[in-house]
């Protein structure tokens, strides 16, 4: 097996290259190219090392693995770290998604580059540290952490309104989380630990289990985000730098339904299956509301972030399903979903280099200007709508599949969701790219750069990849999500056995 | 019957002992060769600070008690005393700019702390009410003039009186407090108080209730609070780093030891004055501060906030609640000296500089100073995984495990509100367009500086240390 501590330095290598950006010193244009490179570079290695977890991994061992175990705080509160199949998976797309961002900021962000690389950097560490945590105490110094480094890109290096964006963020997510912080004190009151294996396997009281479930809701609704408690993340899209947008809606919104299927479901079956169709009437709002919102949009960022509530709203509906297919899908949606949201991202932020506006109606008839660009756009537009042969199609189809099993009113409203979503993202991309292209400030419009190529590509890739062939993601989880299902299951039958018998 | 073997050991007061004679010492030193002394009196002061830290490190564990009870050494003790040193210890050093202006070469400043300082380790070994009273009075009458040391300054003299008035009420307030429990419990020992007052009746819990207003004054905990702001913004910016630190630990410390040893029988009693308290001041602390435009004045309120967050630990009445304030008073100390290092430093062309605005761009004109100072007002704000983060799990834990929840989630979400002035600091320095350059920072505040925000970040590596020790001196309470 392993004889280093492989998990603890894909999470800290990041902090390392932060280090050595501080280090290299300077404010000429040198020193700037140099923290970019850094940057480039420990993001490229550690995605590397996250590589080596993939090979090293065992599909068919539902349990954790590459475990970590060292003292830390006494009485029961340890460093222990750890993935399985359903944090795996999130791991890995923060690894690939962040040399895309560092190479998104290479000509857009000019001004106090090394700052903002180390907080990129930073953050890297503090997202792949909140899924690979298997202490509570750990895994929310990791969650919260990430708001100190988020805060400052958006404040620093974002729009006109981003001072407001900033602290709504900010104090939107410490709201929620904590009560989540009082909830893990309860369970460490309960289980007499915070290690998260080992609650998983503590019976913990129904009444405590309500109050913590609704705790950790509190936190996760906000993060993840569901209607209503949403109204954070547009703000922030818009104000925030491409780079910025992109780890939002790729990793950090993944943090909530992370959450949900690490605790949430395992920890509180009951509750879960109490608040299940308060989950499902949120989710359904969230989708068909949410996409309406999307269609009256007219800044670019604001649309894609409705349309990420909407469709954040199939991801915890399947993980509520408690199905095999629901939660798979929920999982696959939530890669997909960071995939091909970080790209669209990515794409508005091209063409906002160049104009530097995101207002719909400033542009049209790019496809005159920009083929290139106009291809690539459609590619993440068709895994945004859920065409199928694109990864957005599996998640969304495998969604609805698994609620359909458990309430078909659910899976029938969400369905709405579909087509709207082809509604205001076709509207969106027949506005920016077909028409005539008449408005002379878009006539000397560059396609895009060798650059922009290479960081948009891969994704296409990867997202039609997943579109035909699904079976890396899915095989990957499966062991520990029918382990997850199966556990859920047994505590909400022997529930009902014991009810019945009463 | 010899002197010694009747319960009069000297050996557990040796420190405060070196402490006495060598503040004499250095009070002839500066008498007889006047006020060009300062800087030497000064010097000297914080060696002897050192020297008694060292001899208080080097007791011996487990519990002394000596004069008949009136003077207990424990881990616990022994815990704040270390603490309260490197309080005194560090505001001296913080001080050495002020005291070097040609007007202000005062020597008795330095003296006037280690008095106070020698107060303070009299309280927190107060084993009965009258150690608590002498501990108090000596500690407070130093402070009251060491506030008013800036005498050519109108807002100095002003703090330094209304310090003195209201510190008199509050010790007129506690003596009356502690005569009615002596008179209902006919004994002013702790573990006496202890044995008598196990069922709760009116004039006891009256006296209580006075007793815990006295020192709800020293911490400046709400309704006892108003003297803060006042204080605070008026007086010299290295003396206020010294209220906010060495003597709030000595006060907390009295008051855990007073509730914890003295009326463990009617807990519930006082468990609902400081559920209120607390609920008070981590409210007060965190509204109110959201309009300072003053930083001094401004952590004058945060500190009234977080002396809510730390009696917040202290209602639970456990051995963790023990332990969170512990742990809460370590960490505090260390993010009051860091901010105040930072007031300090910020100077342009000499003069100090202390509204909030003129923060504005720092991240741009000295950018180590702003990210220090920002990872301090995460901290404060408690956002992990910096140091703060830590104190509040501790305290709240405590609240959690004795079921006192109402509490714990008002404190969480006032600590929400609190976030967001600390938020609103990050913002001046980083968000907004620079105020000008910042004179270069002396070197002892830059160390001072270095050592607290170290500490605070990189505080989640050895935290496992410091909660142990904090364990077993809260455990030496029960």
């Amino acid at each position: 097996m392993t004889t280093w501590p492989i998990l603890s330095v894909t999470t800290f290598l990041p902090l390392v290259g932060a280090l050595i950006v501080y280090l290299s010193r300077g404010d000429d244009e040198a020193a700037k190219r140099n923290s970019r490179w850094i940057a480039l570079w420990t993001t490229l290695i550690t995605f590397a090392v996250s590589v080596i977890l993939v090979m090293r991994f065992d599909p068919s061992n539902p349990d954790f693995q590459f475990v970590e175990k060292a003292n830390w705080l006494a009485t029961g509160i340890t460093y222990h770290m750890g993935v399985d199949g359903i944090s795996l998976p999130l791991v890995i797309l923060t690894t690939a998604v962040m040399p895309f961002c560092i190479i998104a900021s290479w000509k857009a962000i000019t001004s106090r580059v090394r700052e903002y690389m180390m907080a990129f950097l930073i953050l890297e560490t503090l997202m792949i540290g909140t899924f690979s945590a298997l202490d509570l105490v750990l895994f929310y110094l990791f969650f919260e952490g990430g708001l100190i480094p988020m805060f400052l890109i958006i404040g620093v290096w974002g729009g006109p309104r981003r001072v407001y964006a900033s602290f709504k963020f900010f104090l939107y997510t410490l709201l929620g989380s904590v009560l989540m912080l009082l909830a893990i004190m309860a369970l460490y009151w309960n289980g007499g630990t915070t290690d998260i294996p080992t609650l998983m396997h503590t019976a913990v009281p129904r009444s405590l289990q309500t109050w913590a479930w609704l705790a950790f809701f509190a936190s996760f609704a906000v993060k993840m985000p569901m209607w209503p408690v949403h109204t954070w993340l547009p703000d922030a899209h818009v104000e925030a730098p491409t780079a910025g947008s992109v780890v939002l809606a790729a990793i950090l919104l993944k943090m909530g339904g992370y959450g949900f299927l690490r605790f949430s479901l395992p920890m509180f079956p009951l509750a879960s299956h109490d608040f299940a169709p308060l989950i499902f009437t949120l989710s359904a709002i969230a989708i068909i509301y949410t996409s309406l919102v999307a269609l009256m949009q007219e800044d670019m960022k604001k649309l894609i972030a409705y349309s990420s509530v909407a469709h954040m709203g199939f991801v915890t509906m399947g993980i509520f399903a408690g199905t095999m297919q629901g939660v798979a899908g929920g999982v696959f949606q939530m890669i997909s979903h960071g995939i091909v949201s970080g790209a669209l991202f990515l794409c508005v932020g091209i063409v906002y280099d160049r104009l530097h506006t995101r207002e719909i109606a400033a542009y049209g008839g790019l496809v005159n200007r920009m083929p290139l660009y106009a291809m690539t756009f459609m590619v993440f537009t068709m895994a945004n709508v859920g065409l199928p042969g694109t990864s957005g199609f599996v998640g969304e189809f495998m969604t609805l599949l698994g609620t359909f099993k458990v309430s078909i009113p659910t899976a029938f409203f969400a369905s709405f969701g579909v087509i709207l979503s082809a509604a205001y993202a076709l509207w969106l991309y027949r506005k920016v790219v077909f028409g005539a292209l008449v408005k002379p400030s878009l006539m000397s419009m560059k396609d895009l750069t060798f650059r922009e190529c290479l960081t948009l590509f891969p994704m296409i890739a990867l997202t039609i990849l997943f579109g035909v062939w699904p079976k890396p993601v899915l095989d990957m989880s499966a062991a520990s999500v029918q382990q997850l299902v199966n556990n859920y299951n047994t505590a909400v039958t022997a529930m009902k056995a014991a009810a019945l018998l009463q | 019957m010899s002197f010694e073997s009747a319960g009069y050991q000297l050996a557990p007061v040796l420190p405060e002992l070196v402490l006495a004679v060598g503040a004499m010492a250095l009070l002839m030193l500066g008498a007889y060769r006047g006020q060009e002394t300062t800087r030497t009196v000064t010097s000297l002061a914080v060696v002897l600070l050192i020297v008694v830290g060292a001899l208080v490190y080097m007791q011996p564990a487990g519990k002394q008690v000596t004069f008949g009870g009136s003077f207990i050494v424990d881990d616990f003790a022994r815990f704040m005393k270390i603490l309260a040193l490197i309080g005194s210890a560090v505001t001296l050093v913080l001080s050495a700019e002020f005291l070097s202006d040609p007007s202000r070469r005062i020597f008795e400043y330095a003296i006037l702390v280690l008095l106070s300082t020698l107060g303070m380790m009299v309280l927190i070994s107060a084993g009965d009410l009258i150690s608590l009273y002498l501990g108090l009075e000596l500690m407070s009458l130093a402070l009251y003039v060491v506030a008013a040391s800036n005498r050519d300054n109108a807002k100095s003299t002003e703090a330094g009186l209304k310090y003195f008035v209201l510190g008199a009420l509050s010790s007129g307030m506690l003596l009356y407090g502690s005569s009615l429990v002596y008179g209902f419990t006919g004994t002013v020992s702790f573990t006496g108080i202890a044995a008598a007052a196990t069922v709760s009746n009116v004039g006891l819990v009256f006296g209580l209730v006075f007793l815990l207003a006295g020192l709800c004054f020293k911490v400046s905990a709400v309704p006892f609070h108003m003297w803060t702001p006042d204080v605070y913004e008026g007086a010299p910016t290295p003396v206020t780093a010294f209220f906010a630190s060495a003597p709030k630990v000595a006060a907390l410390a009295v008051f855990t030891r007073v509730t914890l040893t003295a009326f463990p029988g009617i807990v519930s009693q006082w468990q609902q004055i400081l559920v209120f308290v607390a609920i008070a001041s981590m409210a007060l602390g965190s509204f109110a501060a959201i309009g300072q435009t003053n930083i001094k004045r401004l952590m004058a309120y945060s500190s009234i906030g977080h002396m809510g967050f730390a009696l917040v630990g202290l209602a639970s009445g456990t051995v963790e609640g023990a332990q969170g304030v512990l742990m809460y008073i370590v960490i505090y100390v260390a993010m009051t000296l860091g901010s105040f290092s930072i007031i300090l430093a910020m100077k342009r062309n000499g003069q100090a500089v202390e509204q909030i605005s003129d923060f504005a761009g720092l991240s741009r004109t000295n950018p180590l100073l702003a990210f220090m100072f920002a990872m301090l007002l995460f901290s404060l704000a408690g956002i992990p995984p910096l140091a703060g983060f830590f104190a509040k799990w501790y305290v709240f834990v405590a609240a959690i495990k004795a079921n006192l929840f109402t509490l714990a989630v008002i404190g969480v979400l006032t600590s929400v509100v609190g976030a967001y002035y600390y938020l609103a600091i990050v913002k001046t320095m980083y968000f907004d367009e620079p105020a000008g350059q910042v004179d270069p920072v002396r070197i002892e505040v830059r160390t001072v500086l270095a050592v607290a925000g170290l500490f605070n970040i990189l505080f989640a590596l050895f935290a496992g240390p410091v909660v142990s020790v904090a364990s077993a001196a809260a455990k030496s309470l029960f």
